[in-house]
């Protein structure tokens, strides 16, 4: 009657369900199941399916970096930003942590029946001035709007080239047993800023969302540290999402330690309240690193002179085995896995 | 912003630990197997697997994980009766997240709301009834889930409703109560239970005398516990003392929150508003005496079932699952015919697999790596 190892089925990785749910959207174990069904069984070539942030396309001369991203936020304004400067960043990010120099941008909405204008321009503005900063043109885009409720309120895709630097291979197959875990900064603060911001918590806080264009961080380890294996910017499913990935690629163990997570008190004020972990909730402005521990010490010393940086930190340690998972050490000494998120994160009652 | 730092500091775990493993040697053990302490709630189960407590305490300890998880233990047939209610015309149906993703047998709630349903988070019911006033064209129903930690929140809300006159405003009852389902356990002649950490939250409404028949009749320690892991460990310590001491008796660890009489506002609120439901079915336990509550006729106007004219569904867990064998610490989620193979975390047969802090669960993601227990040390 007593079940062993050997009974025990690998975790099905498939599409389930008729319909798509938000589920399918949150960055974690069903999106890549919709995203594997559905998407690369239809497209499946070479450059999509590694999935790395931004697509390797070869012209003979160098290597294009190739990445596209839709955004839709409530509430579209938020401490920190507003989906404007969110559309920029997400997608010149997935230029940056690709080790890619930023070309040129487009930038499509599709904006429903009635929505200010007023709105429009100051999200308009803030693309500009995020773009300025990350030092891309907005080159193309395109306008369409749809009847009252066939939207809400603004959807925006944008699509970002860049240019590989030569010789310059980053990914998660050059992890190797031994590595350092490095994330860029403190964790958490858009997805906690976001959920302090739709008001249904009653809370005040300072908490402001990290969205901020990675180019100048990203640039800077790129150029300095020839050590660095790879890089991944920990939006949506947050950093405990990118790790699970990361140990997947690269089929090692990720080992984190919990006292050394930076987070800030009211992202975990929040998570606590609310029953979540900090490890999963959305960043737009942080990037996990992995890196050859003899130069973890120099590029945390570094970031932290670089704005966006400054509570960037050691957070753990690859091992070679068991290969695939991420595990914590937790506060106490115990230790506990951190599964790949599946879903929306939704607050506990109990 | 002030923490509970202070009770998860590693230099106290590790003195505690040591306590542990010393009043340890001086309690009798169960022949055969390690010795069982059952922590009944939901929030301690959260905490065990969240601090790796487990792995903290000797091996001769086994926390039994009970059936204080309210999402758990929630019948298919009452997700049924939630997405008939959430797919009528016109209706707003609120409830707290974690319901959401809990499947019945034609889906879940989540599944509802991509199929059309008005499905909407809320973190309070009178987040729910103040949707009821701001939009009076439509019928918000609110899913009244959870233990008497969920329930005076409930009942309050109910009272304002009928203050302010509310009338597009009902609940779906679904409160439960601790104390019978923990009765019904401990009469299973087969319960392997030694011990209980006891539900810190809960207690702090409802007081501590409920729990006397547990050492009276039963002759198990049973101590109230607060949430955090020094908090837990001491509990821990508390109940294999009692064991060492060949005593049984309550004891509070959480009196910094739990007055042993608990909240008497709170008490008033539900005994004006609830009356106890005759039998109650749990998912995994199957059907309890009056272990569940609905409101009283008063309220009549506001319950969802009455105003909807639900025919409850019943839908029988399925005949393979041993859930109930597992909360009773008969056999490992590992012993069960349909783990891993049949009940998988992502199409769950059992209460125990539906919910990541279900205890079928957290084995099935120790097991999925090749661990199969999460005793294991991962790497030392």
């Amino acid at each position: 009657m007593s079940k062993g190892a050997d009974t025990i089925k690998p975790r099905e990785t498939k599409l389930q369900g008729d319909r798509v749910t938000m589920a399918h959207g949150a960055g974690g174990q069903s999106m890549q199941d919709l995203i594997d069904d559905v998407f690369l069984s239809a497209f499946g070539n070479d450059s999509l399916s590694s999935l790395s942030d931004s697509a390797r396309v070869e012209t003979g001369g160098g290597s294009i970096a190739f990445t596209s991203d839709s955004f839709v936020i409530d509430p579209i304004f938020f401490p920190g930003g507003d989906i404007g400067k969110l559309a920029v960043c997400g997608t010149v990010n997935d230029l940056a942590v690709s080790g890619a120099q930023p070309l040129a941008l487009s930038f499509s909405v599709i904006i429903e029946e009635g929505f200010l204008v007023s709105d429009l321009r100051q999200i308009a503005v803030s693309a500009r001035v995020a773009a300025d900063l990350a030092g891309i043109k907005i080159v193309t885009g395109d306008t369409k709007v749809v009847s009252r409720g066939d939207a809400d309120g603004i959807f925006i895709n944008t699509a970002g080239i860049g240019l590989f630097s030569d010789g310059l291979g980053l990914g998660p197959t050059n992890i190797q047993a031994g590595d350092a875990i490095v994330v860029s900064n403190g964790m958490g603060e858009h997805g906690a800023a976001i959920m302090v911001a739709r008001g249904d918590l009653g809370l005040e806080t300072d908490l402001i969302s990290d969205c901020r264009p990675l180019g100048n961080l990203c640039g800077y380890l790129t150029k300095n540290y020839p050590g660095l294996r790879a890089m991944r910017d920990a939006t949506r499913g947050g950093v405990a999402a990118v790790l699970n990935e990361f140990a997947v690629a690269s089929s090692k163990a990720f080992f984190i330690d919990e006292a050394s997570l930076p987070l800030k008190p009211e992202v975990r004020g929040v998570s606590e309240l609310l029953g979540l972990d900090p490890l999963y909730l959305a960043n737009e402005g942080l990037f996990v690193a992995v890196i050859d521990p003899a130069q973890a010490d120099a590029v945390v010393a570094d970031l932290r002179k670089i704005p966006g940086g400054e509570s960037a930190a050691i957070i753990g340690t690859v091992r070679s085995d068991p290969p695939g998972i991420l595990v914590m050490n937790a506060l106490l000494g115990g230790q506990r896995l951190v599964e790949m998120p599946d879903g929306e994160q939704l607050p506990r009652i109990c | 912003m002030k923490f509970a730092d202070e009770f998860r500091d590693p230099q106290k775990a590790s003195v505690l630990i040591a306590n542990i493993e010393d009043a340890l040697k001086r309690v009798p053990m169960p022949e055969g197997r390690p010795l069982h302490i059952m922590e009944v709630c939901g929030g301690h189960t959260h905490s065990i697997f969240r601090y790796g407590l487990q792995k903290m305490v000797p091996r001769e300890i086994e926390f039994v994980h009970g059936p204080g998880c309210p999402v758990c233990v929630l019948p298919m047939g009452r997700v049924d009766d939630c997405i008939t209610i959430a797919k009528i015309e016109g209706v707003i149906f609120t409830t707290f997240g974690d319901a959401m993703r809990v499947p019945g047998s034609k889906g879940s709630l989540l599944q509802a709301k991509s199929e059309g349903a008005d499905v909407r988070l809320v973190y309070s019911p009178l987040d729910a009834l103040a949707l009821a006033e701001k939009l009076p064209d439509r019928e918000v129903v609110f899913f009244a889930l959870g233990f008497e930690t969920t329930m005076p929140s409930t009942a309050i809300t109910i009272l304002e409703a009928k203050r302010r006159r509310v009338t597009n405003f009902s609940i779906i009852c679904q409160h439960i109560t601790i104390i019978p389902t923990l009765k019904a356990l401990l009469d299973d002649p087969d319960a392997m239970i030694d011990g209980f950490v006891g539900p810190g939250h809960v207690s702090m409404v409802i007081g501590n005398r409920g729990y006397d028949f547990i050492p009276r009749d039963h002759g198990k320690p049973f101590v109230v516990s607060g949430f955090e892991p020094l908090d837990m460990l001491q509990s821990v310590l508390m109940v294999l003392t009692q064991m060492a001491e060949g005593r049984a008796t309550v004891e509070n660890q959480y009196a910094r929150i739990v007055p042993e009489e608990g909240n008497g506002e709170a008490r008033r609120a539900m005994a004006e508003v609830y009356e106890d439901r005759k039998t109650t079915e749990w998912r995994g336990l199957g059907i309890i005496d009056a272990s569940g509550v609905k409101l009283r006729s008063a309220y009549r106007a506001y319950d969802a079932e009455l105003k909807f004219n639900l025919q409850q569904a019943h839908v029988p867990d399925p005949d393979i699952c041993q859930c109930g064998d597992v909360v009773r610490g008969i056999i490992k989620p590992t012993d069960c015919a349909a783990y891993g193979t049949m009940c998988t975390p992502k199409s769950p047969l059992g209460a125990l697999m539906v919910s990541s802090e279900g205890a079928c669960s957290a084995y099935y993601q120790y097991g999925a790596t090749g661990l199969n227990d999460p005793r294991e040390k991962i790497v030392s």
